[in-house]
Formats: C-alpha cells, structure tokens, sequence
C-alpha cells in the first residue's frame, strides 16, 4: 500500500508550524535539562556562592551510596506493582463495561473520575481511610488480627503508597482498554462464539492478543507514571517514610534537592532517571515499530 | 435621567480617574517603599505576623513592611535562596533554628545583625535578650547573627483528666524519666488511656534537647559552634539508654510512635493521650481543640546521667536579613528599624502572649510578668523557667550544623526502624551517626567550596 504524502514547498512554513513545539521543548526540557548535567557535575553550596567542577564525583558517590541502590531496587519494585495492579484492574473493568450490561454509560463515566482527582487529594482521601487512629478500615483489620499502623509498618506502608497511586491510574488506563477493546471488531468475536468459545477463552485468545499494541502502550505510561508522577500521592502520604521504607527515586531527588538542598546530588539522580526515561522511550518505540503503525 | 446626563456623568467619572496621579499618590500607603517580609507562619500565627507588621506600619512613615506567607519553614527557605539565586531575595525572611547553620555559610547573600547594627549605625544589645535564645542565633564571639522571633522550647504536656483517673496528681506532674515510665504504665492500666505517652519532633525533643538537659555533647567543636568539622557523638551511652526506654515503653505498649517532626501534634488534642510532647508554642492550638483540661510541665530528666537538669535548647526561628543587587542603605536602615521594633518590650510581651512563644527579651518577659500574665495563665511560664534552668553551657546552647532538619530526618529514620524492631537501640545510633557525618562532610565540602 502506497501512502500519499504531502509536501510543502520551502522549510519556511513547515518551521513556523514546527515553532510553537520546538519553543516549549527547548524552554521546559532542554534549558533545564542542560542546567541539571551542569549542577550534577559541580559541588556547591546552596546560596549559588561557590560551585567547583568535581567530575563525576557526584555520581560515584550516588552509585557507591547502599541507601540510593536500595532506592532503585524498591522504585522497581514499586513501579512493576503499581503498574500490574491498576493496567489488571483496569482490563478487567474495561472488559466488564465494554458487555452488554445495564447502566453502561455510567459505570464508564464513573470508572473515568478519579483521574480528575489532584495527588494530594487522593491522598488525603487514602488517609482518611487507613490512618491508623482516624481511618476507616483499621478498626476493621484489627478485627481480623492485623495491627495496621502503615506510619511505623515499612511493608504496610508500601501497600499503602502502591493502592494509592494504582487507583488514581486505573481510569486512565480503563479509558485505553475501552477504547482498544471496541475498536476489536464483533464480527471476529461473534464468530469465535458461534464456534463455541466461552468468555475465558474468548478473552485469552481473542481480545487480549488484539489489545496487545494498547497494552504495550499502556505498560511503557504506567512504568513512567508510577516512577515520576506518584510524588504527590507518596509524599502527601508518607514522605518516603518509615525509615525509607517508600522512599522511590523520586521522592529522593526531591528530599536532597529541595528539602536537603544538595543540588549536586540531586541533579545527579535527576540526569540518572532522566537516562533511564530516554531508554523507556527509546524501547516503547522500538517495540511499537516492530509491531506496525497499530496505534 | 435621559441619555444626556449619563453621559455626562461618564464623562465626568472618566475625568476623575485621569486626575493627575501625583495628585492622589502620596496619601497611598502602598507608594511608601516596600520591605518584604517571608515567613512560614500559617492560620492565626499568620494573623499575628501581619499584626506586628501593622503596628509596625502605623508607628512610623518612612516604609511599609509587607509579610508574605511562603509556605512551611523548609519551603520558605528553600524560596528565599532560590530567590537570592535569581537576585529577587526577600529584606527579611524568617528561617527556622536548624536552618542556622546553613545560613551562617551563606556569606554575603546575607546580613547578620551586628553587620547591620554597623552599617546603620542601629544598636542592638545582645544582652536584652534572653541568654538561651541569643546564644542558638550569636557567633562563638557573642555577636548576633539572626534576630530572635518566634521561640518555643518542648515542654511536657499532660492531660489531667486522665492523670487523675489513673491516680496521678497533676499538679505533681512526674520530673524524671523513671517517674515518667512509672506514670505511663499507670495511664495504660488504671486510666486504660489509648495512648499512654506519645511525641511530636522526636529528634527535637529526645535526642536535642535530651543532650541538652544532662549537658551531654551532641557533636564535637561544642556542638559545632567551633568548626564546620565538628563530627555527631549523640551515640553515647546516655543516648542509647534513653533510645532504648523509649523501645522498651513501645513494646510495653505505653509510648506510641506519633510520626516525624510535628505529625505528632494532633494526636494529644483528641483526649485519649496521657502524656505528650511538643513545643510550648501548641499552648493556642491545644486551648483551642482541647475539650479537657491540660496543663504543661517541665521536661523530664534522668538522674542517673546527671543530678540536676540544664536549660532546654530552643526551636522556632528567628529572622535573616538577605541581601539583592542594587538594595539600598535606607532599604537595610528600614530592615533595621523593624527588628529594633520587634524587640521592644511591648511588642515582644504582645506576640507572645499572643501566640505562645517564650519573649526573646528579658524585658519582654518582665512586662508579662508585671502585668500579671503569668499569674492569671498558669503554666505558659514553664517554657521560660525551663530555658533558664542551670547555667547554659557548651551543650545547652544549642547545635551549630549544617543541613540539620536532614540529620533531624535520618535519626528518626532510624529511630523508626529500631521500633520496627530491625536494629537496637545502639546499632539505630550508630548508623544515624554516620549517616548524619556523612551529610555534614558533605556540608563542609560545599562551604569550602
């Protein structure tokens, strides 16, 4: 299949188009994009006074650091958990309401809300339910012989931060499915009935194949949502507490950086997780090529 | 009215607004020039800030002093440097006590007070100040580096509706740690209390102002006074022993972890704490919330580390004057003024009888007393009695160290993971040490460039 292609004549209008983008990339990325490699490499002191060229110092520190390597291990952890839990969470819902069932429309609008809901919102709505005095559901947990208390629990405490931010994640990720799943034509899926294939196996061999661009879209989100975005939620909640317990990169960058005022350091693990979000990127493209223009 | 005479009247009011501005401008307030004032004070402390600005505004022509609300102490004071950085910084700005040392090192982004006081030709006395608060904000030579604002000291806070069901006298409130545990234990069986004792700012309270107390040294180079190669020693015998009361009263069920820093606040209020501790200034928010009676004592001491306790250290914050390209001299002469303003006595005795805040001078304090305030609010002399317990020593006047809250934050990390039950009270010291002395090595590093 031939594409058409269309081409303007001249580089002038094509770069005015282009103009707009290219501005904001350069303003919100690559200015200070550029300031961080520059701070990771200097040492100094926070008023900006005195800064010295020390190399790659801050780095070596970082990498010999067992607190920093104990950072990435549980950011890996945290991210594969939160990233299973809302995109399996999601699928199942959105294959739930994409059936023919009573009220669709509004369990679909329902299912979308907690998007809209701010970080710290979530949060404070988390809290609300699992605070270890106040909350809702640690008298019930009590009841079945579990002491919650997520502020002194390092394990309670990730499962606190991991149901927080996979909840906030789950609408957008059912909106993907949704989508995904009703662009699946019903003839297929008709045909695999009338040949006598139950639901499980409908879904197994069906539509969970035909979503694969979606969710190989979707992981690749996830992954860079619950390393970057879930500040919000894990500092309103825990502030990377107890004892370092839910302590993810990015709360690190942001403990050193503006609360420790360490720039060096903190512009280091900023350029680190900068390097790690280029390969993401990098691999989703790949991985989307190989598999066609699906999306 | 027909058409003509509103338009008339539109033209006239359009006159009006094009009047000259010279003409209406000097009667403005706003046209006065401007000392900006950041500070980190929120709800009604926030109220009283802007009242001592007001006052401050009324008393004289020459400026007005703006306050402006940042944030939290942290954010604050991550605003005012990131502001000097972009050459914007604040004539003032309010930065609490452990920020001290960090500001300290931060040369000619700032002015210390007896700078100012020599350049303006505006004295300060530093002995007008009470010697506890003076010496947290005074170089090793005596001269005054911030100006004392808000101080607090923590001080013991107990509810006597509970004491007395539990058999306890309030008014004897207990005075070492062994009456304390003693107190507690009784609190959790006879009063059934749901949290027998528990504690705001752990670091501040049991550790600090632990060392503080039993005149223990905290760091070396007198606690960092001396040197920014002063190295943490809080791993001492005496410190493991008071760690390890507080895991042992965990495990007995009669301390409960309140959280890092203030999280610890809300928990007393409620009514179902024996025992706390927190700042003296909570004495407001505690009036206010609390549907109990209450009453604060001192802190605690162990007699067996030493037989009669030290002043407490204090916290709060005090007030930095910073400096930005193209400011004036009658910019920092107006910046002068305000704080010689703060420190007279009525306006001292004032702020802090309106917030609960110790006064930072001793007139201050002797205005509150003779007009009988004291008298009549029994209790909110304990935080001073307690600043002025001994004679401040090396150990008592508080801690001089870089990137303190980050240490503050690492003792209670591992505080955290000793009452998680994963290290000793020992083993939680000894890493909180070399955490803490890696930071502060970090520290020296960056001062010296």
């Amino acid at each position: 299949m031939s594409e058409r292609r269309t081409i303007f004549p001249g580089w002038r209008l094509p770069l005015l188009l282009l103009a707009p983008q290219l501005l904001l990339t350069a303003l919100f990325f690559l200015w200070p994009a550029a300031g961080a490699i520059e701070a990771s490499l200097m040492r100094g002191d926070p008023f900006g006074l005195s800064a010295r060229f020390v190399g790659l110092d801050n780095f070596t520190e970082l990498f010999t650091d067992p607190l920093y390597l104990a950072a990435v291990g549980r950011t890996l952890l945290f991210c594969g958990a939160v990233s299973l839990l809302s995109l399996g969470l999601a699928l199942v819902l959105a294959v739930l309401a994409d059936s023919a069932i009573r009220g669709r429309a509004f369990y679909r609008t329902a299912l979308i809300w907690p998007y809209a809901v701010a970080p710290v919102i979530a949060a404070v709505v988390w809290i609300l339910l699992l605070h270890p005095q106040i909350g809702a559901l640690p008298p019930l947990l009590s009841r079945l012989g579990i002491v919650w208390d997520y502020r002194l629990d390092g394990t309670q405490a990730m499962i606190t931060v991991i149901l927080a931010s996979a909840w906030k994640q789950v609408s957008y990720n059912f909106i993907f499915f949704l989508a995904g799943l009703q662009s699946i034509p019903a003839a297929i899926v008709e045909a695999a009935r009338m040949d006598g294939a139950g639901p499980l196996r409908r879904f197994w061999t069906i539509l969970f194949p035909l979503l694969a661009p979606t969710t190989g879209f979707l992981v690749t989100v996830n992954i860079a949502y619950s390393a970057f975005e879930t500040f919000g939620t894990i500092e309103a909640l825990t502030q990377g507490g107890p004892a370092q317990a839910t302590q993810t990169l990015v709360v690190k960058v942001y403990r050193d950086g503006v609360v420790n005022l360490d720039l060096g350091a903190s512009s280091a693990q900023s350029v680190v997780l900068m390097a790690g979000v280029m390969l993401l990127t990098l691999l989703q493209f790949r991985l989307l090529r190989r598999r066609g223009d699906a999306i | 009215m027909n058409r003509r005479h509103l338009l008339a009247g539109a033209a006239a009011l359009t006159a009006a607004a094009a009047l000259p501005a010279a003409f209406a401008a000097p009667a403005r307030a706003q046209d006065r020039p401007v000392v900006t004032f950041w500070h980190a004070m929120s709800g009604p402390l926030g109220e009283e800030v802007k009242k001592v600005c007001d006052a401050f505004n009324a008393a004289q022509s020459a400026v007005t002093v703006a306050p402006v609300f940042k944030g939290t102490y942290g954010e604050t004071m991550t605003a005012a440097i990131a502001a000097f950085r972009a050459g914007q910084a604040p004539h003032l700005v309010q930065v609490f006590e452990v920020g001290t040392g960090s500001m300290l090192g931060a040369g000619p982004a700032v002015r210390q007070v007896w700078q100012l006081a020599q350049e303006t030709g505006i004295a300060f006395d530093p002995a007008a100040y009470m010697p506890a608060v003076r010496s947290y904000y005074s170089l090793p030579d005596g001269s005054m580096a911030a100006m004392p604002f808000n101080s607090s000291t923590p001080v013991m806070w107990l509810n006597a509706d509970l004491f007395e069901r539990a058999g306890l006298d309030p008014a004897a409130p207990p005075a070492t740690w062994q009456e304390v545990a003693a107190a507690a234990d009784a609190l959790k069986t006879k009063a059934s209390a749901k949290v027998a004792m528990t504690t705001a700012w752990p670091t501040w309270v049991m550790m600090e102002n632990f060392g503080a107390l039993h005149d223990l040294p905290y760091a070396t180079k007198a606690n960092g006074f001396e040197g920014l190669d002063a190295e943490l020693v809080f791993n001492a015998p005496p410190y493991v022993a008071q760690i390890q009361r507080l895991l042992d009263m965990a495990k007995a069920g009669t301390f409960t972890y309140g959280g890092r820093g203030a999280a610890g606040d809300q928990i007393f209020p409620v009514g179902e704490t024996g025992l706390s501790f927190n700042s003296s200034a909570v004495r407001a928010a505690f009036s206010r919330d609390a549907k109990f009676r209450f009453a604060a004592a001192l802190l605690p001491y162990d007699p067996s580390v030493r037989a009669s306790p030290n002043n407490s250290i204090i916290g709060g914050a005090s007030l930095w004057t910073m400096t930005a390209p193209r400011r004036t001299p009658a910019e920092y002469k107006a910046v002068a003024d305000f704080l010689k303003f703060i420190s007279q006595p009525d306006s001292d005795a004032r702020w802090s009888k309106a917030t609960g805040y110790v006064p930072v001078t001793l007139a201050g304090a002797g205005l509150s007393l003779a007009q009988g305030y004291y008298a009549r609010t029994p209790g909110a002399d304990i935080a001073i009695r307690q600043l002025n317990r001994g004679a401040v020593t090396e150990n008592s006047k508080g801690l001089r160290l870089g990137r303190l809250p980050e240490i503050r934050t690492i003792i209670e990390e591992e505080f955290e993971a000793a009452l998680q039950g994963r290290q000793g009270a020992q083993a939680a010291l000894d890493s909180a040490v070399a955490r803490g002395n890696k930071v502060l090595r970090e520290f020296e590093k960056s001062m010296r460039g």
